[in-house]
């Protein structure tokens, strides 16, 4: 080895001092960008498999808040993690949450935008997305795990298990997480890939024809989804 | 192109930031957004604050925010922890272009970064590792000092290391290495006292031989932050500079040697890990303050 201690002492926990740092540094920046997940899985437990994710997919940028977006994939993969199917989700989630964090500033679409538009325009709407929107689609309660364990407040039975769709959102400061209607993934996934209203709302209708296309572009304003909106051709 | 100038004759590259410099003789603290509204009603007049640049390189949201509403009460220094100057590849031309948006947008009284390494091929390793001090890094650590000062259009502080190795293949020793850089590339250096009293007891050297040896004429800005004690594999001391707790005795009285020897020079307290309450960080930064206030001859390091 080409390193030393003073006076060629050995240098064997001297360099462990850089190995140490460079792994407890990369699992604290997974632990605070996956606390719920850290809170369910438990801190000993997270750092062992935050330790083989850092080994099989180190960080590739300098700028700590963009890594570990392969971590959600990697959990659902994971040996150990097998039992907390719903898991990786609640990483997709918390991923989504610090994106939308650091994204760019726009002020949302206010909801008075939408009642100027002529009914007769309405179908060729097309709206311009929030650079903060994210959507994070769940065969399970995803949103209510994430809430659950977020913060520090006592854990509970999650009292209604289907699928949660979320809608992921900072307008202003706040970050905000929302649960879509059924139906509503599809449509704003639509939207936010340049449709119209009018070819959104049909494909949405087409995989969950219950959907209330008024009060869900509504709800999508509300929760500042969009910056901006134009009358299609 | 990136040109290595000769300080001597470029006076224009050693001008300070700002006409009026005014974080002379000033001691400040990290910033930390818990902070920010205790700060805005309780900082000390004339205080400055440091950032880590990369917690400010994103697109937008509430870090900027927050940095947007200290700045325009306070100055701001930006210290880069992720540059890679001392690795043998170039530097992340991304990276420098990110460097230099946030020095447009913010305007810093002071702008550095560390001697050291942090990435590899692709790999970002999230901490500052040491490098041989020859000929030839001497060489690339210029280079990369010339490009980042024209990236950012003003001089650069260039800060000492904390290390815990060093290296058989070695030339020169580190004050002789980073006075040659200050030389060659017109930077200024940021003197970390901490980093001295932690190599010196790692390597087993006095510190106040290093700092006699050191270029102290060039130094523009100090630190100062707290360590942990371990030991090595015989057993001995091994400091680890952790910026998780009070400046230690021995800075502080290496810190006062410094001052009285070259006078008030910018004076900035880190406390990283295990972030205290703003009154206890404050009053580290008044400690400082206070040696900074005894009655000295202004700058006398030439």
């Amino acid at each position: 080895m080409r390193v030393t201690g003073p006076s060629g002492k050995a240098a064997q926990k001297r360099y462990g001092v850089y190995r140490n740092n460079v792994t407890v540094s990369l699992i604290e920046a997974l632990a605070a960008i996956y606390p719920a997940v850290q809170r369910i899985t438990g801190g000993e437990f997270f750092r062992a498999m935050a330790r083989f994710h850092i080994r099989s997919t180190p960080p590739t940028s300098p700028l700590l808040f963009e890594y570990g977006h392969d971590f959600p994939a990697f959990i659902e993969k994971y040996e150990h993690a097998q039992s907390m199917p719903w898991l990786a989700d609640i990483a997709r989630i918390e991923r989504a949450w610090l994106d939308a964090y650091h994204t760019a500033d726009a002020a949302p679409l206010k909801p008075e935008a939408l009642a100027a538009v002529p009914v007769n325009c309405l179908a060729d709407l097309v709206f311009v997305p929030h650079p903060s929107t994210r959507i994070v689609r769940s065969p399970y309660p995803a949103i209510a795990i994430f809430a659950m364990n977020r913060g520090d407040s006592p854990v509970g039975p999650i009292e209604i298990v289907e699928p949660e769709d979320a809608l992921i959102t900072r307008p202003q400061d706040e970050v905000v997480v929302r649960r879509l209607p059924p139906g509503g993934a599809v449509f704003l996934a639509s939207l936010i890939s340049g449709e119209s209203l009018g070819v959104a709302a049909a494909t949405a209708c087409e995989v969950e024809p219950s959907i209330q296309i008024a009060a869900c572009i509504t709800d999508m304003i509300e929760a500042g989804a969009f910056a901006a909106l134009r009358c299609g051709e | 192109m990136s040109s290595v100038i000769d300080a001597s004759t470029s006076p224009a590259a050693r001008a300070l930031r700002s006409p009026a410099q005014p974080i002379a003789g000033r001691a400040g603290t990290s910033f930390k957004h818990q902070h920010l509204e205790a700060i805005l009603s309780d900082a000390p007049q004339g205080s400055f604050f440091e950032v880590h640049a990369e917690n400010y390189m994103g697109a937008g949201g509430p870090p900027h925010r927050a940095l947007g509403r200290l700045r325009r009460e306070a100055p701001v220094s930006i210290h880069g922890v992720s540059l890679s100057i001392g690795g043998p590849q170039p530097l992340d031309s991304a990276h420098v272009a990110r460097l230099r948006a946030l020095v447009e947008r913010y305007d810093p009284v002071l702008v550095s970064e560390h001697l050291a390494w942090s990435s590899h091929g692709t790999t970002y390793f999230n901490d500052l590792l040491p490098l041989p001090y020859t000929d030839a890094t001497l060489a690339r650590v210029c280079e990369h000092i010339a490009q980042v000062q024209d990236a950012i259009r003003c001089p650069m502080l260039l800060e000492n290391p904390a290390t815990y190795v060093l290296f058989r293949d070695s030339t020169m020793s580190e004050t002789d290495f980073v006075r040659a850089v200050a030389r060659r590339t017109g930077c200024g250096l940021l003197l970390d006292v901490n980093n001295v009293y932690v190599s010196a007891i790692n390597h087993g050297y006095c510190p106040l031989q290093y700092l006699a040896t050191f270029p102290l004429g060039a130094v523009e800005e100090i630190h100062l932050a707290g360590h942990v004690e371990q030991t090595d594999d015989e057993g001995d001391r091994l400091l680890i500079d952790s910026h998780d707790g009070p400046v230690a005795d021995a800075v502080w009285a290496l810190f006062g040697m410094v001052i009285a020897r070259c006078g008030p020079i910018p004076t900035l307290v880190e406390w990283d890990g295990n972030v205290p309450d703003w009154p206890v960080l404050k009053a580290e930064a008044m400690a400082a303050q206070a040696v900074l206030d005894r009655d000295r001859p202004a700058n006398v390091c030439a």
